[in-house]
């Protein structure tokens, strides 16, 4: 083992608090390294977060992406074992519209099964009977392993085990530089931004996760990797129409996947090129909410008269090799760098490319190269491991175990946390009030959050518990969330900076939507938070112009 | 851009917007801590319950059916009907005994009735109340209704169907198992005003329970073949005979009407508005000048109105107020809107009687303050629970037309 002598030494230190950086910090952990996780931002913030939630069989990969189908029908199996309170196990249909070409189901099929995926054309009305809102007119139907997956779930129940595996985690804090001497990385130079403070952590490795943002990280060490930003766009729906994966029998393209994800459903992705610079800030266009609905209504043709909630969109953190103009035709493969054989850089690699699906692959070839790198002899646990929560089968069994008459509260609470439930006060009456009443999330899950699970405001504590996800987007639980972290912080004036941001940050996925019941409830929410709490600010100046 | 122009969808709860004003106007939230309150049972619970069944809250049970979410939800989500449709296809508890017992009002009436004396008898006695609380857990505070020695339907054939088809225009009645078994003398009021007219009253093909309490206790199956059978013989009397249906019960009309299509998917579409109240129906006929109504001299009443719940739900006070306000004589308040707590079978359960209570509560406060000499109301079971609650009688406004009109002149006017 790597000993450490100073207190800011560590045998690893990880950048990206994505999944893959938090996948990679659990695998690490688990093997025995003292780890160090830095995000600039909050767990999940980049793409993991901004996806559709996909448990991918591989099957859409299939014709065109062999490799990628066969890593992700392999970590779709393990993740139905380590991930059980994170994934859903829905399946999922491709369907054959009358406009599509039927032969391409029997080339699909085929490339399913070469990649063992077991794909299984059924007839179109046992189709309409597995998933009801499905379009009647479907030709053909094909059953795949699909399902959902929650990647803040996901990204939280890697950072709890790396966590319980004696990592540290450093939220909110920047890699402002890369500590060298001559040609090799010695550790980083790191800038807090709640605390404004700067602080340098030493590691023999520095692993870059940053996604799409490691194309700077890597710049900061003087290699270069031309990342090539995709941006997918994605409407949620306020419920969900569907409790199977819906997906186009066609080759890959615009808006050909439905996804139910906890208590909601989404349609996407779109995909466009887009500038470096625009990645931290993205917005929905017109053009692709009209190219979401209309090819979305051709899946479930109830689409049309759901009332959308928000549009959102992220970037694939794809690494360019050729001029693809939409990046579609990019493998989605993993991409492991070791820097010191590519570039001449020790002691400095790059995780990336993959896909949320194969997060807990590409951390298993990371860590093994850190190993490798550290002459530790350590092997892969993970795909044997359950994630923290996920050790018991069910939600009913666990609620029934933890309290005598769980209602839905409790159920959802288990929903979200899976075994580890069991750790959140639920027992009297003001525990188990709800702050958000549309996902059921109470005083003592929001308590639990703000304690255990790094919250630091109301937009972290909505990925970690689904605050403010739900049909009112923030409307009534955001004030409530905001005077629980106003007495967890002490401080007033920060939270209800925060609630300004965060009532910011809903408008901005209801703005591209805009209309029928959402523009009602927007409008009854700015009422209440202006006119009935006074809260006024700039933010809602600049976000109305934009 | 043309796309989601009719976003109106199927799932009405999507049009809630959280304003959170039915739960204020709900009557079981402030008396049952248990009970998450109309949002959160129905368009919130919804949503839960559309991703898993499993999320399905067994305190749903706790909701009355009263309606009043609905009557006061501006966005005009039907809640109560997402309530009751939650707990018909995810509630797992079976009816217990005692449920099938209070939810079959026609069968218990049809072989009740035949030892009427008997049974209103041993029904009264403490030691009976004492092993149905126990055994049956029905509160021991309640009082069933008396049993009729002779159906409402029997007496109608024996006494008065043979002259009906002597005038000039022609009602459908449907009376409901209270008048049949219970109470005739309502149906007889209604009779012999419509007579007074210058109405025939006519009984539906073989007449089943509306359903009301077998909805409420989730005995789907036996509710849906009633509707299906009774919406047949409306069906029957409306295209057939030119006759349209009328009633006094505002629970037995709300459910025909409303509950039909919404819970149990039966389609009434094409009768739904020939099925109302009698004092509505009336009310309509003087308001276009097609009959009048002599009354006695020397009626005098001091009356307090209740409206119920499904009475609000339907909108039609308005109709048995008026009514009652056209008799000379007559001092009229109607009510503070407040549910009376019973809401059918559920309020003779053990275990809502405290809760039920505490929901009356303001309703018999405000009665006894006023002392009236009589309540009126529309509805049954409000009559059990008022007359159990305070120290004074209800009556159906059909029954108080009936005291307060000169009959025989009524007949000639109507002539």
């Amino acid at each position: 083992m790597v000993s450490a002598a100073r207190g800011n030494d560590f045998d690893v230190i990880i950048v990206g608090g994505g999944i893959t950086g938090a996948g990679t910090a659990r695998d690490c952990a688990l093997r025995g390294l003292k780890v160090l996780l830095i995000e600039r931002h909050d767990l999940a913030t980049g793409a993991t977060g901004r996806n559709h939630g996909l448990l991918h069989s591989g099957a859409r990969y299939a014709v065109t992406d062999r490799e990628s189908a066969e890593e992700c029908i392999k970590e779709n199996m393990i993740l139905r074992k380590i991930a059980r309170h994170c994934v859903e196990e829905t399946e999922g249909l491709f369907l054959t519209l009358p406009e599509d070409d039927l032969d391409y189901q029997a080339k699909f099929v085929e490339s399913c099964l070469a990649a063992g995926i077991n794909a299984e054309i059924i007839d179109p009305k046992e189709a309409l009977r597995m998933e009801p809102s499905a379009n009647p007119d479907i030709i053909g139907a094909v059953k795949v392993p699909d399902g959902a997956v929650d990647p803040f779930r996901l990204t939280s129940a890697n950072v709890i085990d790396a966590k319980l595996h004696g990592a540290k985690v450093l939220v909110y804090s920047e890699v402002t530089s890369l500590i060298k001497e001559g040609d090799t990385v010695k550790g980083v130079e790191v800038f807090n931004h709640i605390t404004k403070q700067t602080a340098q952590y030493y590691a023999p490795i520095t692993v870059n996760a940053g996604g799409i943002w490691g194309q700077h990280i890597a710049e900061l060490a003087g290699v270069k990797i031309n990342m090539f930003p995709a941006k997918g766009a994605l409407l949620i729906f306020g419920h969900r129409v569907n409790n199977v994966v819906l997906n186009r029998c066609r080759k890959p393209a615009n808006a050909d996947i439905l996804v139910p994800g906890d208590t909601i459903c989404l349609i996407g992705t779109t995909s466009s090129r887009i500038p470096f610079e625009e990645c931290d800030n993205m917005f929905v266009t017109p053009d692709e909410v009209d190219v979401l609905l209309k090819e979305g209504e051709k899946l479930a043709p109830s689409l049309a008269s759901t009332r959308i909630l928000r549009a959102y969109a992220g970037v694939r953190p794809l690494v360019a090799t050729d001029d693809d103009p939409s990046g579609r035709n990019i493998s989605r493969g993993i991409v492991l760098l070791d820097h010191e054989t590519r570039d001449g850089v020790k002691g400095f690699i790059s995780i990336t490319g993959g896909k949320l699906m194969t997060y807990r692959l590409m951390a298993e070839w990371a860590a093994d190269l850190v190993c490798k790198k550290l002459g530790v002899n350590q092997s892969c646990i993970t795909m044997n491991t359950p994630l923290p929560g996920s050790e018991k089968e069910n939600i009913d069994e666990i609620s029934l175990k933890t309290w005598s008459k769980p209602g839905a509260t409790h159920k959802a609470t288990v929903g979200r946390h899976g075994a580890r439930a069991v750790n959140i006060g639920l027992k009297d009456e003001y525990d188990a009030s709800l702050v958000c009443e549309c996902e059921e999330v109470s005083v003592g899950e929001v308590r639990y959050a703000i304690d255990e699970l790094d919250v630091h405001n109301l937009v972290d504590l909505r990925r970690r518990t689904r605050v403010g996800m739900g049909t009112c987007q923030g409307e009534l639980c955001a004030c409530r969330a905001a005077g629980m972290l106003a007495d967890a912080h002490k401080c007033t004036d920060r939270a209800k900076n925060d609630l300004k941001n965060f009532v910011n940050e809903r408008w901005k996925g209801m703005y591209p939507i805009c209309w029928g019941d959402t523009l009602r409830e927007s409008e009854y929410s700015q009422w209440i938070y202006s006119g009935v709490c006074g809260l006024e600010g700039r933010e809602c100046e600049t976000n109305k112009a934009e | 851009m043309k796309m989601q122009e009719k976003n109106i969808s199927a799932n009405n709860f999507e049009q809630c917007i959280k304003c959170t004003v039915c739960t204020v106007y709900c009557p079981v939230v402030p008396v049952n801590p248990l009970y998450p309150g109309p949002k959160q049972a129905g368009p919130d619970g919804e949503r839960l319950r559309l991703k898993k069944g499993l999320f399905f809250d067994n305190t749903l049970k706790y909701c009355l059916n009263c309606k009043r979410c609905e009557v006061a939800c501006p966005s005009g989500v039907r809640i109560g009907d997402i309530i009751q449709s939650a707990r018909i296809k995810y509630s797992t508890d079976a009816p217990k005994l005692r449920d099938m017992i209070l939810a079959n009002t026609d069968f218990m009436g049809s072989v009740v009735t035949k030892v009427a004396p008997v049974a209103n008898f041993a029904l009264g006695l403490k030691p009976t109340k004492v092993v149905m609380d126990a055994v049956l857990k029905v509160d021991k505070h309640r009082t069933f209704p008396k049993y009729a020695t002779k159906t409402f339907e029997s007496w109608y054939k024996k006494n008065v169907m043979s002259f009906q088809e002597s005038f000039k225009r022609h009602v459908s009645y449907f009376h409901g198992c209270y008048v049949n078994y219970n109470y005739p003398q309502l149906g007889k009021d209604l009779v012999s005003v419509m007579n007074a007219l210058g109405y025939g009253v006519h009984l539906l093909e073989n007449e089943k329970c509306c359903g009301t309490a077998l909805i409420a206790n989730c005995m789907i199956d036996k509710a849906k073949k009633n509707a299906e059978h009774n919406i047949a013989s409306i069906r029957k009397s409306v295209y057939e005979r030119q006759m349209p249906v009328i009633g006094a019960s505002s629970s037995c009309n709300f459910t025909i009407r409303d509950e039909y299509p919404h819970l149990l998917g039966v389609d009434n579409s094409d009768v739904r508005d020939y099925i109302e109240l009698g004092t509505r129906f009336i009310y309509r006929l003087i308001d276009e000048g097609k009959v009048k109504l002599v009354f006695k001299k020397d009626y005098k009443a001091k009356i307090a109105y209740h409206t119920p719940c499904h009475m609000e739900k339907l909108g039609w006070g308005i109709f048995s107020t008026e009514l009652l306000r056209m008799i000379p004589g007559v001092d009229l308040t109607i009510l503070d809107s407040n549910c009376c707590g019973i809401a059918g079978t559920y309020g003779f359960k053990k275990e809502n009687y405290e809760v039920s209570q505490a929901i009356g509560k303001p309703l018999f406060e405000q009665i006894e303050k006023l002392r009236p000499d009589f309540v009126a109301c529309d509805c049954e079971t409000c009559k059990w629970q008022i007359e159990m609650s305070t120290s004074k009688e209800v009556k159906n406004p059909i029954s108080i037309l009936a005291e307060a009109l000169d009959l025989v002149a009524t007949s000639e006017a109507n002539k």
